[in-house]
């Protein structure tokens, strides 16, 4: 029906009001098709972010009956909160080491594992282990290990003679300690899309950069692994920022924030004055703060990946 | 001095042997051909002498300088791939430019920004772009120099591809089945172009195909490759006039040369379905044989007492010449004949027809494939119609 109502408004395309029918009613077939997907797309991730920027303009509490519309004065108090400077600080740092550090890391541990002659398999699937962990429980096991008394860091690094510390409860490593953990946990998975783009390179650009001059591994990897690694290095990098901003199951496990905001970080602080204080309309300010983030990361990956980096 | 030696080069892939003791000369202004069917270890020769791959015995020469354990940078040669292997992310102009800049500018001068600011560094940038223009111009791509791979025909990446190998001016060109992903009518312009361009060049070219159509057209001399050996090194009219092993008979023309079975006697007699064939083989050799008949040495004989007799199970007219496919009485294949249209005119599928062979071009092989020199018996035409 769909076909007759197309071919019917270009084959009658000179008669105008047919032509307009046909394609008013091509555009009302088309509407009924995407209707289910738009609906949903509605209900189940616009609404939600609409509701919470709603949300953030009144007093609304956990549990609570009735809401007040109080304009920007949530957005006021945030301003002035040392805790949320605190906190958007600590994210930023957060995400300042983890993005480089694990994608160069991932980048590295990928060419290596490529070059191996054997045990590629076992090397991937080691690597991959922490994306595959819940991280719920390995921040569990990660507590242990750090543990300033029997932890089997601060064991190991007594057989060199160096005395450990209290990873988590200094406020001077605390932030760091976490950002190691979140490294450690997304290693793997940037490992495991390096590899990908790795494989699809092909084998003929590294003769041909290697007859062309490129004498030294370094020289074929600046030819051609980098370039051709673009699209995909701008993926890991978007996508490990996104990750990094969610910081949260560590936070939570570890340190909860502490000690003195020293791990306080945005979606911790979303999580503990939504359900720890009920105060949900300034949490859904905070949720707001965090979406501004995410979404420019989004706009950067649209503008920058599928303009500059793609090679058609 | 030579373009290209090969000495006794041997290659195995684990056990599997890739190349058997093959020598091969190539000289310093030749265009040679590496012919053979997929697997014979032509593409492999190719890239150990590149230097892509690495000879288990034997020594490549480029140039008179032996090159063995050298890198494929410092060979002095270039090489176009059936890819391609253009860089996705560099303009035209940028693509061809890649081995000047890798050879001119010192490793800080290929450096964005600082490069520009090194000592000469300006002027070296401004010698690699005229070289650039110069073969674009050269190669008539001048107008794309701005454009990505991406933006480029078959045979618009193909001629960028020949500009970065032409652009250093290399001791030798590699080629690796350049034409196999151009379309038919691209490639039979191509191959006239590439021909041009090595009389232009005037440097040693080794060109590997598996399409004898172009190893035939393009190439002074040959090799014709099987099974990790070279058969036979010869001018496309040797190789075909005049083949070493029924191998290379069998690869080299089109339609196949036919193969009959015939039987050859101690003292040179050969008879064919048990009738003699007025040749004497040159040998003392006695025992079954093949005689290899080429289609164009096959004619139309209607008097009834014609060499061979069949039945037509195939014709296939192309416009200058029909090919007959003719079911013969004891050989497998049907032996396919060149006749002019003309002649042709009246014959038709299921037609008995008599053919005569010119029995002077006839190819006798042993049974082990090694050409046997045979000459036309001295009463041909008594044996042959008496």
């Amino acid at each position: 029906m769909a076909d007759q109502a197309i071919g019917g408004a270009i084959a009658t395309a000179p008669t105008r009001p047919r032509a307009r029918g046909g394609t008013l009613r091509h555009g009302a077939i088309a509407g009924l098709l995407v209707g289910p997907a738009t609906f949903l797309i509605f209900l189940l991730l616009i609404g939600p972010v609409i509701a919470v920027i709603g949300m953030s303009f009144t007093d609304y509490q956990l549990g609570e009956t009735t809401l007040n519309f109080i304009g920007l004065d949530n957005y006021r108090e945030m301003i002035e909160s040392d805790v949320f400077w605190k906190s958007l600080a600590n994210t930023l740092i957060y995400v300042a080491v983890v993005v480089p550090v694990s994608v160069f890391l991932g980048l590295g541990i990928a060419l290596l594992i490529e070059s191996c002659a054997i045990g590629k398999a076992f090397y991937r699937a080691v690597y991959f282990l922490p994306v595959m962990a819940t991280l719920i429980a390995m921040a569990i096991v990660w507590s242990v290990v750090l543990n300033p008394d029997f932890g089997l860091l601060n064991l190991a690094l007594r057989l060199f003679g160096i005395d450990g510390y209290n990873w988590l409860n200094d406020p001077g490593t605390a932030l760091m300690t976490i950002c190691g953990i979140g490294v450690w946990q997304a290693l793997g998975f940037n490992m495991v899309l390096f590899m990908a783009g790795l494989g699809a390179i092909p084998r003929d650009l590294y003769d041909a950069a290697e007859i062309d001059g490129a004498a030294s591994a370094f020289d074929r990897f600046r030819t051609v692994t980098w370039p051709l690694l673009g699209p995909v290095t701008m993926f890991v990098v978007v996508i490990t920022g996104i990750r990094s901003f969610q910081v949260f199951d560590t936070v939570h496990v570890l340190t909860k924030g502490g000690p003195n905001k020293a791990t306080e970080v945005l979606i911790y602080s979303v999580y503990a004055e939504g359900f720890e204080f009920f105060r949900s309309a300034y949490a859904a300010t905070l949720v707001v703060v965090f979406l501004i983030f995410v979404m420019a990361l989004t706009v950067i990956k649209a503008r920058v990946i599928e303009r500059r980096v793609h090679y058609g | 001095m030579t373009g290209v030696d090969i000495r006794s080069i041997d290659k195995h892939f684990g056990d599997t042997p890739v190349l058997r003791n093959v020598s091969l000369n190539v000289g310093e202004r030749e265009f040679m051909t590496l012919v053979g069917p997929s697997g014979c270890g032509k593409s492999t020769l190719l890239r150990i002498i590149a230097g892509l791959e690495s000879q288990n015995g034997g020594s490549i020469a480029i140039g008179d300088r032996t090159v063995d354990g050298i890198a494929p940078a410092e060979r002095d040669v270039a090489m176009v791939f059936q890819s391609y292997a253009l860089y996705p992310h560099l303009t035209v102009a940028e693509n061809i430019a890649v081995p000047l800049r890798m050879r001119r500018l010192s490793f800080a001068g290929r450096l964005p920004v600082v490069g520009t600011a090194m000592p000469g560094g300006r002027a070296l940038r401004k010698e690699i772009d005229r070289d650039v223009r110069d073969i674009a111009a050269l190669l008539d791509i001048s107008h794309l120099l701005d454009r990505k791979p991406g933006q480029l025909s078959g045979g618009q990446r193909q001629r960028v591809a020949l500009g970065r190998a032409m652009v250093r001016r290399p001791k030798a060109f590699l080629m690796d089945e350049p034409l196999s992903n151009l379309d038919a009518k691209l490639r039979v312009h191509m191959r006239a172009e590439i021909a041009q361009l090595h009389r232009r060049l005037d440097t040693a070219f080794v060109y590997v195909t598996h399409d004898q159509a172009e190893a035939m057209t393009m190439s002074d001399r040959l090799a014709v490759m099987m099974d990790g050996e070279i058969l036979q090194v010869a001018s496309p009219d040797e190789i075909y006039r005049d083949p070493v092993d029924i191998r290379v008979a069998e690869f080299i023309g089109s339609p196949t040369i036919n193969i009959l079975p015939v039987d050859l006697r101690g003292d040179g007699a050969v008879s064919l379905f048990g009738h003699a064939l007025p040749l004497i083989a040159e040998t003392g050799y006695a025992g079954p044989a093949r005689i290899g008949l080429r289609a164009e040495h096959l004619y139309l004989n209607e008097t009834g007492d014609a060499d061979l007799g069949g039945r037509i199970v195939h014709a296939e007219n192309l416009g200058s010449e029909v090919l007959l496919h003719l079911d013969v009485a004891g050989c497998q294949a049907p032996i396919v004949a060149r006749i002019a249209p003309e002649r042709a005119a009246g014959i038709a599928v299921g037609d008995d027809i008599g053919l005569d062979v010119a029995l002077e071009k006839a190819l006798l092989f042993a049974a082990d494939g090694q050409r046997l020199t045979a000459a036309p018996a001295p009463n041909r035409s008594l044996a042959a119609h008496g």
